[in-house]
């Protein structure tokens, strides 16, 4: 239909995307305070591209996902996602454009269905949208199986029955049912042990050579996410604080948090010791974010300036037209 | 059956181990029979040294921990078989009222989960200082204030005066492992076991965490044992490590050769399959295929046979005991069958 820009604007364009959760109390559930969850992020993927979204609990990676389905109706800013703006879209319409986006979560058990049967799971997209009949629906359900790496024999048992890798196989292979673009991944491997790990993300990376797919890729380890991601995005209290292709965020991170929170990756090797930046205090709430840059009161170079005045997201010291950005007055000098 | 590699000279004396772990089994029963959680477990552990046990879900790491601090849940938790040494004793089935003496003086322990594991009605202070009420009987209540809030400061956390008079909720998940550090260190113990102390905690606490424990640690010259998931925490904590599989050892080393000589092929997978920030991007990763057998039908012969690489016909029918393959260092595999004789000489 209408690839004949493909390769120049991106699938999805996030911009300026704000949500506010009001925390209310008192008798008359009055607004009491704001949670600053998502404050003013944007940036895009392009087509079969990873971008890699990593951040400590709290940082609002998670409702950014879930803004871009419009699970939240987000306060501001624009989800614009194969040139439709995704924010606008209502009933028929909305449904129609989550065809092309899915969601994998991190628990495969809370997200699955313990009473549904596993082909009672992965024919649920294919009845709600009215594609093939009963014959047809089981004939994908059993490729899509195979698609996964399960059992064939796996289609009348619960998902009680797997284990952790298995379960989130299942959740894959949900998400991939029909056809998606974008997969939404929430921490996909987070909850799997390290052997278990390997092997899911070794199926997300096939799955996103041959089906052509693109990944918001969420999650708090760094390692995981630079191995899967070409971009990534560092989050911290509701914003970004640095933007760029992945290697480059490791070789030449420029904010200090992402060298903190790199620093901070145990490394599984005895016989290099580095030198740890540990931080001090805790991430502050984001119902009361700390003014001026949000990470002032952990930052070991932080200035009085940086007390009062917040970072915008520019071009890093030698780098131009976006490709690494950073939020930090001090970036270059540190 | 099991080959004892840590036995021989050094065993006792200004050395002496303080704690040593030998053929431990604990099953539980549930519906479906007796299980045996872990089988046959061993080890060493000596004043001022880090042990690392590290494993994935279910193969037995915290069943072991719960079995030293003889925390089993009752009735469906027991040791079957096997000595715990706290010192020479043996504590694997001292009653109750001995263990009293025991935990919290000689051995701590700290959890994964402190919210679960602190009280959440009762304020910081009074749990503190139910501590020191157990076992340091002879101070006075305003002598015990004294010695908790030095305790709070001592673990880092700021204003400890106030904090005193906080609930847990009020506090943050770093703070709260701080306040368990500070009470598992209460009574002064030879010994702390740390049971994923950083698992549920962010990666810039968690190294705030793991530093405050390798101060402490050198601070007291208490021994650690360290329950993980986490070969890289291991590698930063640890001076030995016990690589648990499927309820058995599937080998024990110091942390260096572990690293840099892995001889189980489950070692070797499993540090292959880590992504790092070395390795390169989006490629695929070299696995462990399969899954951990079910403790309910574990295979006879070597637990890792169904996943291995380079199992052969022995594999299948005899559990492998653990050979020594070099100083302090054992594995639990047929592929070092061979070399057995000739390094249990030297």
């Amino acid at each position: 239909m209408k690839v004949e820009n493909k390769a120049l604007s991106p699938l999805l364009t996030v911009k300026n995307l704000k949500m506010h959760f009001p925390v209310r109390g008192g008798v008359f559930r009055r607004l009491r305070a704001k949670v600053f969850a998502v404050d003013d992020v944007s940036f895009s993927v392009p087509h079969g591209k990873t971008l890699g979204l990593v951040g400590e609990s709290g940082c609002g990676k998670t409702t950014v996902g879930r803004c871009i389905l419009k699970l939240y109706k987000p306060t501001a800013g624009k989800v614009v996602f194969n040139d439709r703006n995704v924010l606008s879209l209502q009933h028929e319409a909305l449904r129609e454009s989550r065809k092309d986006m899915q969601i994998i979560f991190q628990d495969p058990f809370e997200s699955l269905n313990a009473r549904h049967t596993i082909q009672e799971i992965l024919e649920e997209p294919f009845i709600i949208h009215k594609i093939g009949n009963k014959n047809q629906r089981v004939a994908r359900v059993r490729e899509l199986l195979d698609r996964v790496g399960l059992p064939r024999n796996s289609l009348m048992r619960f998902p009680h029955e797997f284990s952790g890798g298995q379960r989130q196989r299942i959740g894959i292979a949900r998400a991939i049912a029909l056809h998606p673009k974008l997969i939404i991944c929430d921490e996909p491997v987070s909850a799997l042990d390290v052997s278990i790990q390997s092997q899911v993300l070794n199926l997300m990376l096939e799955l996103q050579e041959t089906l052509g797919l693109t990944y918001l890729f969420i999650a708090h380890d760094l390692a995981v996410v630079k191995h899967i991601s070409d971009r990534i995005a560092v989050m911290y209290l509701g914003k970004i604080v640095e933007m760029s292709d992945a290697d480059s965020i490791y070789e030449k991170p420029f904010h200090p948090y992402t060298r903190a929170l790199i620093s901070a990756i145990p490394i599984p090797d005895p016989f290099r010791k580095a030198d740890k930046i540990v931080l001090r205090g805790d991430v502050p709430s984001p119902i009361n974010p700390p003014p001026g840059c949000h990470f002032h009161t952990r930052c070991p170079y932080a200035l009085d300036r940086c007390r009062v005045e917040p970072p915008g997201l520019k071009d890093a010291p030698g780098t131009s037209g976006e490709q690494h950005l950073v939020a930090c007055i001090r970036a270059g000098e540190i | 059956m099991t080959t004892d590699i840590h036995t021989g000279p050094g065993s006792s004396g200004r050395n002496a181990p303080l704690i040593e772990v030998r053929d431990l089994v604990t099953s539980f029963s549930t519906e479906a029979g007796r299980i045996k959680a872990i089988e046959g477990v061993g080890f060493i552990v000596r004043k001022g040294r880090i042990l690392g046990i590290v494993g994935e879900s279910g193969c037995g790491k915290s069943v072991t921990a719960l079995s030293i601090m003889r925390l089993l849940p009752k009735p469906s938790g027991v040791i079957e078989r096997g000595e715990i040494r706290l010192r020479g004793q043996d504590i694997a089935q001292l009653p109750v009222e001995g263990m009293n003496h025991i935990r919290g003086r000689q051995i701590s322990m700290i959890f994964q989960e402190p919210m679960t594991a602190l009280n959440p009605v009762h304020k910081i202070g009074r749990q503190l200082r139910e501590v020191f009420d157990i076992h340091r009987s002879d101070l006075s209540k305003a002598q015990a204030r004294t010695a908790c809030i030095e305790l709070l400061q001592k673990v880092g956390i700021p204003d400890p005066e106030s904090r005193m008079d906080e609930y847990v909720h009020q506090i943050s998940g770093g703070m709260r492992q701080r306040v368990m550090i500070a009470m598992a260190l209460a009574g002064k113990p030879d010994i702390l076991i740390a049971d994923e102390p950083t698992t549920a905690l962010d990666v810039t606490i968690q190294a705030q965490i793991l530093q405050l424990i390798l101060d402490l640690q050198a601070e007291t010259g208490m021994a650690v044992i360290f329950i993980t998931h986490d070969l890289g925490v291991i590698a930063e904590m640890c001076d030995d490590v016990l690589v648990m599989y499927a309820g058995k050892v599937a080998e024990s080393a110091s942390v260096k050769d572990l690293f840099s000589t892995p001889k189980h092929p489950y070692t070797q997978g499993l540090l292959r399959s880590i992504p790092t920030l070395d390795s390169r991007r989006k490629t695929i990763l070299p696995v462990i295929d399969g899954m951990v057998p079910s403790l309910f039908d574990l295979p006879a012969g070597c637990r890792f046979q169904n996943r291995c690489p380079r199992a052969m016909p022995i594999c299948e029918t005899e559990p492998p005991p653990l050979y020594r393959v070099g100083s302090g260092h054992a594995v639990s595999c047929y592929l070092y069958d061979n070399i057995k004789d000739e390094s249990a000489g030297g």
